[in-house]
């Protein structure tokens, strides 16, 4: 897969994206004159879990659906894994797992076809179809659920296979868009321990509202505001100069908002 | 990875009750034609035998069969194909799709491909209706192959049309309904189709079909059928892929 990333960038290129396991860089969307992104520089280091933080129409679901190809940016590039993904969106998605705003899922389904289903998509071979399932269910906690349709599970359930599904070929990348989102205390607590379980294998943007989310999970936050990238810390950096996540947040997109 | 798709079709309307009812509604009002024509047949039978070169089995039942069914399917096909792409929008399963590292045009063709093979299956069982006649007599085994390909055909074009219509809405229902408007206009546009304007003979889908039905395979009608559907995927492939540029 990484051949050709060699043979075309030589040295300087391989660095890079050994580096950045995605970047996006002057990204712009405009959808008529509203500019729902304008001008965000976004990079994702290996291993590292991103937070992507903002209130309500800052603009991180649009900045995800570019990174995952549903979108076409409408200035920028994006590379993933090294891979331009608007040039080649066939091999850069295919270090992807994208789970959506609302959960992909076919209620007619049972949990394993769809999960069977989705891993051929990407391209799984056969032999490991069966292997790669029982894995991520196991890791979503539905190892007893496989039998049952989609559309009998509760909302939690039916979020954790939206999450088994963006694992089940183990990509290099994970996306989550507001994971948490409508679920129990619980439940938010295991599918924290989930995200710190998969930290070990890949990388992860998570993209929410919630801050305290943020600072058990992420090594690094991002904060969007109307389009545009107000802060970009390590939460190592903004513990060690003593503030709060907080109040940086208020400051950050209130303060944004008078000047509007 | 457009079998992939073609197969999480085929399994997705099988799962549901939709297909097994349409397959048996299909079946039995084609029998009950069938039956009507075969009764009719044996009634003239007598006449006939007094004509030099009489019209057989073939012109008198399967003909009418097979026109019959290709009412049906105009009917049909606008619930079958409603789904497709308009349900995953509503769904959000279409964000899946997309996200995956395949093409728009695999997806559309995987859904081509899953509902023709369905299809298929409804146009084999009124072959098979047709050949049951073998118990009685021979049959004209070219206008029965000519009719079936020209049903295949036909059918080829109304999915195509139906996946377009699909991919403009997110509701099904209206899905259902523009197809529908549309191969009833093909149909009304057939039916006042005079001999003297042409461009009306052209366009009608259903005077192609009648030809392929009369055994007269023109190629003409074959490269209709066969620009039309490729339009219709084309049309379909492109608006999807707009729709991540401009949506």
């Amino acid at each position: 897969m990484d051949w050709n990333v060699f043979h075309v960038g030589g040295i300087t290129m391989n660095d890079q994206t050994e580096r950045f396991t995605l970047s996006a860089e002057h990204l712009r969307r405009h959808y008529g004159r509203h500019k729902a992104v304008n001008d965000i520089t976004l990079q994702l280091k290996k291993g590292e879990v991103l937070g992507l933080l903002g209130p309500n129409g800052a603009g991180k679901t649009t900045t995800l659906r570019m990174i995952t190809g549903n979108l076409a940016p409408s200035a920028g590039s994006i590379k993933i894994c090294g891979t331009d993904l608007l040039d080649n969106p066939r091999r850069a998605k295919a270090h992807l797992g994208y789970l959506p705003e609302m959960p992909p899922l076919y209620l007619d389904m049972t949990v394993d076809e769809y999960l069977q289903f989705v891993a051929r998509l990407h391209h799984v071979e056969k032999q490991r179809i069966s292997l790669m399932l029982e894995n991520s269910k196991k890791r979503c906690g539905l190892s007893d659920r496989g039998k049952q349709l989609i559309g009998t599970l509760s909302k939690g359930l039916q979020q954790r296979v939206g999450i088994a599904q963006a694992i089940i070929h183990e990509p290099d990348i994970i996306i989550l868009d507001e994971p948490t989102v409508g679920l129990d205390p619980n439940q938010m607590r295991e599918i924290r321990g989930l995200i710190h379980d998969l930290r070990k294998s890949c990388s992860i943007i998570l993209s929410t509202h919630l801050l305290s989310e943020v600072e058990s999970v992420c090594d690094r936050v991002y904060i969007m505001h109307e389009g545009q990238i107000v802060l970009n810390k390590t939460l190592l950096d903004l513990k060690q100069g003593e503030v709060d996540l907080e109040t940086v947040f208020s400051q950050l997109t209130q303060r944004a908002q008078k000047t509007h | 990875m457009i079998f992939t798709i073609a197969r999480k079709e085929l399994r997705m309307l099988f799962c549901s009750p939709l297909a097994w009812v349409l397959l048996t509604v299909v079946q039995i009002l084609l029998t009950w034609v069938f039956l009507g024509r075969l009764d009719a047949f044996l009634q003239v039978q007598p006449q006939l035998m007094q004509i030099a070169n009489p019209p057989g089995f073939t012109e008198i039942i399967v003909s009418p069969v097979f026109g019959l069914a290709a009412i049906l399917l105009l009917m049909i096909i606008p619930l079958l194909t409603m789904r497709q792409l308009a349900e995953e929008r509503k769904n959000h399963t279409l964000t899946l799709l997309i996200s995956a590292p395949i093409s728009v045009a695999e997806i559309v063709i995987g859904k081509f491909l899953g509902l023709m093979f369905f299809l298929l299956g409804v146009i084999v069982l009124t072959v098979v209706l047709s050949a049951s006649l073998l118990v009685g007599g021979t049959l004209d085994f070219g206008l029965l192959i000519s009719g079936a390909a020209g049903l295949f055909l036909m059918v080829c074009c109304f999915v195509a049309l139906g996946l377009y219509v699909s991919s403009l809405t997110a509701q099904p229902v209206i899905a259902a309904v523009g197809v529908l408007g549309v191969l009833m206009g093909f149909w009304v546009i057939d039916l006042v189709a005079s001999d003297y304007e042409e461009w009306m003979q052209v366009v009608s889908i259903f005077r192609h079909f009648e030809q392929f039905n009369n055994g007269l395979v023109d190629t003409f009608s074959i490269a209709y059928f066969i620009l039309f559907t490729t339009l219709f995927l084309l049309l379909t492939i492109r608006h999807l892929d707009g729709e991540r540029l401009h949506g």
